[in-house]
């Protein structure tokens, strides 16, 4: 018999009459602020007087922009062969970094840790870690590990270099299995900061500096979790015919296939040229905030020339072509070129839609230079730039980015700010779109705005880290998400009325 | 496939385990054991609350993710400052889908609200931040009914004394500032998080006369505690309470006030869901206030109806008449209607479940009306009270894990083939690329709700389309052949001869 009830969960249950009675009966037992008060409070929130208040704050912070130093951390190290990332610290910061991680990507994220507790708050964590390490290896079996700290390790002040030469020792690990390390406090910077120290360890413990250099180029994407992004550039690079090394890739560890046979291990920068990577001539940095300490040791120690690149948009990406082109000597390769011209076709074709709205962008520091310069490529005008973890020097390179366009004369820009002053500025001075990750969806909740996707993480939507935002290719797919949200606001707005277009 | 016999059970531990160091692999043994064979010893022997072995790859989390995350995070009226840094506020917002009416950053607060130790906090301390903090989000919030500190790993270490600042606080605002020393390094699991959470909800509730507001007497009074709201269980579960003619007077902590748990104590019954993570506030509020507690379980009918009739029985003839009739004449026919639609699709399906503290074995049951048949479970933070409750929902040897590590669990998804594991977030992609079905049973897979009658026909339609998505035939693509184990005969799209 095929019955006629219609099965609703939590999206249509609670609708119902019978839950609205049953939360109106609750209300009596929850003690909580009548309906006049609760309306007023809202309203002053949205006021100046709110937001002065707001921006007066000088110690706690509500909804940041940012997650801890060992999350980055995590991320560098999977980006190579066989390499297993391992925490030493408490152990619910590992399953807090591999959630963060697995609900974005939608892929599973290897990472063991030592679990620390209170013993080893009193004796140390060594004893943690040399268990930890025979564990993980016998189970993994690595061909190399990638420490990283949480505040429990680093607040007592182990010493990995010490602890790691003791594991060996003590035969918990082969003598020359590679174990590269970083401290990676989580009261210092973001995960930006995280991904930089995990990186630059591993560069400068791996790294085999030699005389000669080679006709090769290194590249690195930074903390990007547009996981196609790694996969596009080795694209461009291969148009171009060129030797290169990409540094950290985690672009097929977080994309393996679902066939019946789960590896923890897949694809990843090979070891062999980690190693060799000192020895190519020159280095593109894809991010700058992110690999502040990465680009000190590729330039001063390992005396390469290098080239810090933001490849978002027009300009980005024509800035990555020809730095490739002038690093290698080879030509901009035609098919490239055609995709330049089917790039800014594309832009022919949309940027009426977005010419004179105005967008208010939030994220990591490197991802939203690169995406307010291509809003104000289109005619977008900029309405607040705000991130959680930028630095003064981020701030004024944005307000000069800004200056160079009439679309960004109006912009305010906040190097230190969090998603609740956010909100303030949204309410005060709103603009038609927000940019940002998932979390901006609460905003979109309270101020009505509309929200383009675009930043880490992405919890609510599917699939979109397997785009890539880079190059001319890549712009499409930023275009596509900017242009057709815009396109479908349009149309949500204008449902029942004339302006109910078909052809748009 | 018939179920298998305790020996090779037993075979397969011995042979899960033997990749392991030595003390590792000793330790190990303890964790796993066969249960559910009649006669046998039973399961006071399995070992667990304890540390897990570093390396492993643990599905655990710590005390933090107990306190804050399960426990306090749902009260809707308090601020909880994840005190420490950024970190472990930012993982934990909004992740838990502990549902709430209400509006946010006015009368309700899941938000993360941290105070982002910096260096010179680690260095200096970081009492002075806090008070400011507190001062901060009153003048922001001046509706919240309370703050609640949930400490992080760093505060533990250079000794704060968080207490000093929460009681001079309290009478400066005259509302409960609640400090909980749930660093995560305490303990060995969520669990401790739990406790502490209770304790500290003990002693700044209960034991500070926190009066909350005053309750008609009736002798129907009851609250409902250990229900998280997860998609909206708890409301589920009162609505049953509710027309069976109770009152529920608190709800603890799923979309809870401080109010009704103040409430609670004014119960003459209290209604255990979870009992891993609230028995002991009831234990305490029956040592002090005389009122008795009564565990139960609203997962699928078979339990439903059973624990109904435990709770009237506590009550008068006009409850349990009501009670009777409300099975009778209105929820059978649902449940019933639920049953006869799923059941084909879903009859001798093997389930393998590694949940928290409760979940494994208040949803055997529900698995069994479906007619599905759990064939492994496993939690991830019990205690040994739980594996004693665990005994009478096992209908034949079953393996059981305590503390599963990522090893053990890829190794028995390989042997057991199960047609669906349910588990948590970080083991759901990995079960997948195998080849197998999964939904995540902490969060219910951004569905729910799953207690009570409503929740039944969400899990069953739910289990149905994880257990029989047609994308699980096609794993193997056509060209090749599966293995034998594996292959899903006449439905599988692979190149076998069928």
């Amino acid at each position: 018999m095929e019955n006629k009830t219609k099965i609703k969960d939590h999206m249509d249950l609670f609708e119902e009459k019978s839950f609205q009675e049953t939360f109106q009966k609750k209300k009596v037992y929850e003690n909580a602020p009548s309906e006049k008060e609760v309306e007023e409070t809202l309203m002053w929130t949205k006021t100046e007087e709110y937001k002065k208040l707001n921006f007066e704050r000088k110690a706690v912070v509500i909804n940041p922009l940012k997650a801890c130093q060992p999350l980055g951390s995590l991320y560098a190290a999977i980006g190579f062969e066989k390499t297993l990332p391992y925490v030493h610290g408490s152990q619910g910061c590992a399953a807090y970094f591999r959630s963060h991680f697995v609900r974005h990507f939608k892929e599973p994220f290897p990472a063991t840790c030592d679990s620390m507790t209170e013993d080893a708050a009193v004796f140390g964590g060594h004893n943690n870690m040399y268990v930890g390490l025979e564990n993980s290896y016998k189970l993994y079996k690595p061909d190399m590990f990638a420490i990283c700290t949480s505040c429990m390790a680093e607040v007592i002040g182990d010493d990995l270099n010490n602890f790691i030469k003791n594991a060996r020792e003590k035969g918990s690990i082969p003598e020359d299995l590679p174990v590269t390390y970083a401290h990676t406090p989580s009261f210092v910077g973001s995960h930006i900061t995280g991904y930089d120290n995990m990186l630059v360890n591993i560069l400068s413990q791996m790294g085999e500096v030699k005389e000669e250099k080679k006709d090769r180029i290194n590249i690195i994407v930074g903390f990007d979790t547009y996981t196609e992004n790694f996969q596009e550039i080795k694209r461009i690079c291969n148009l171009f015919d060129i030797d290169y090394i990409l540094l950290s890739d985690p672009s097929d560890v977080l994309n393996s296939p679902t066939d019946g046979d789960y590896r923890m291990f897949y694809g990843g920068t090979p070891l062999s040229d980690l190693k060799d990577a000192p020895n190519s001539k020159s280095t593109i940095l894809l991010q700058k905030y992110s690999l502040q300490k990465t680009a000190a040791l590729i330039e001063k120690e390992w005396n390469q020339k290098l080239k810090i690149i933001n490849p978002v948009g027009i300009k980005g990406s024509d800035e990555l072509t020809m730095a490739i082109s002038e690093l290698t000597g080879k030509d901009v390769p035609a098919e490239l070129e055609k995709e330049r011209g089917q790039f800014i076709d594309a832009i022919g074709d949309s940027y009426y839609w977005v010419h004179g709205k105005s967008f208010s962008l939030n994220g990591d520091p490197d991802q939203v230079y690169g995406l307010t310069r291509f809003v104000m490529e289109l005619g977008g005008d900029i309405k607040h730039v705000l991130v959680t973890n930028g630095n003064k020097k981020w701030k004024k390179e944005m307000e000069e980015l800004l200056e160079e366009f009439p679309q960004g004369r109006d912009a305010a820009v906040y190097h230190n700010k969090d998603m609740w002053h956010f909100r303030s500025l949204l309410f005060t001075e709103p603009s038609d779109y927000i940019i940002g990750n998932s979390y901006a969806k609460y905003l979109t909740q309270d101020t009505g705005i509309p929200l383009i996707r675009i930043g880490f993480p992405l919890f609510d939507r599917h699939h979109l880290h397997r785009y890539s935002t880079i190059g001319y290719k890549g712009g499409i797919n930023v275009l596509n998400w900017i242009v057709n949200t815009i396109l479908d606001e349009t149309d949500r707005k204008t449902i029942g009325t004339r302006s109910f277009d078909l052809i748009r | 496939m018939s179920s298998r016999t305790k020996e090779e059970l037993e075979n397969l531990i011995e042979e899960t385990i033997d990749i392991y160091p030595e003390k590792t692999k000793k330790d190990r043994k303890k964790h796993i054991q066969v249960m559910g064979v009649e006669g046998d010893q039973k399961c006071t022997s399995m070992v667990s609350n304890k540390k897990t072995k570093p390396g492993v790859m643990t599905m655990r989390g710590c005390a933090y993710a107990g306190s804050k995350g399960v426990v306090w995070g749902p009260v809707k009226d308090v601020i909880n400052i994840s005190h420490g840094p950024v970190g472990c506020g930012q993982f934990s917002w909004g992740a838990r889908r502990n549902y709430v009416n209400g509006t946010t950053g006015i009368d309700t607060f899941p938000m993360q609200v941290t105070s982002d130790f910096q260096e010179k906090d680690i260095v200096f301390g970081g009492d002075k931040k806090l008070s400011i903090i507190i001062d901060e989000l009153e003048t922001l919030f001046p509706l919240s009914k309370g703050i609640v500190i949930q400490s992080e790993c760093p505060v533990g270490l250079i000794g704060d004394d968080i207490e000093a600042v929460a009681k001079k606080k309290k009478e400066e605002y005259k509302k409960p500032i609640i400090p909980v020393r749930c660093e995560g390094f305490r303990g060995v699991s969520q669990s401790l998080g739990h406790h502490l959470a209770n304790d500290s909800i003990r002693d700044h509730i209960y034991e500070k006369d926190v009066k909350g507001t005053s309750i008609k007497e009736t002798s129907y009074n009851v609250a409902l505690i250990g229900d998280y709201n997860i998609g909206g269980d708890a409301w589920a579960s009162r609505k049953i309470l509710q027309d069976m003619g109770l009152n529920v007077i608190g709800q603890s902590t799923g979309d809870s006030t401080i109010n009704e748990i103040a409430n609670t104590s004014k119960a003459k019954l209290i209604l255990v869901h979870c009992y891993r993570s609230m028995n002991y506030i009831a234990r305490y509020i029956e040592e002090k206030y005389g009122v008795p507690w009564l565990e139960f379980n609203f997962f699928g009918p078979t339990q439903i109806y059973k624990s109904m009739r435990k709770i009237a029985e506590r009550f008068d003839n006009n409850i349990k008449e009501k009670t009777e009739y409300l099975i009778n004449n209105v929820y059978k026919e649902k449940t019933d209607q639920i049953t006869d639609k799923f059941k084909v699709r879903l009859e001798h399906k093997k389930i393998m479940l590694v949940v928290g503290g409760l979940r494994p074995r208040h949803t055997i049951p529900a698995f069994n009306d479906l007619g599905a048949d759990v064939v492994l479970a496993g939690y991830e933070f019990a205690h040994g009270d739980d594996y004693q409750r665990t005994e009478e929902y096992l209908k034949h040897a079953t393996l059981i894990v305590d503390d599963m590590t990522e090893h053990e669990m890829d190794k028995f998804l390989k042997t057991y083939k199960p047609d669906m594991f349910g588990s948590g977030i970080k083991e759901k992609y990995q079960t997948q690329k195998a080849g197998i079905a999964f939904r995540q049973m902490h969060s219910w897979d951004y569905s729910g709700p799953y207690h009570g009658v409503d929740g039944y026909a969400v899990f069953a339609r739910d289990i149905d389309m994880t257990v029989n998505g047609h994308v699980w035939k096609n794993i193997t693509p056509p060209w090749k052949s599966c293995s034998t184990e594996t292959c899903e005969g006449p439905n599988c799209n692979c190149a076998n001869d069928k």
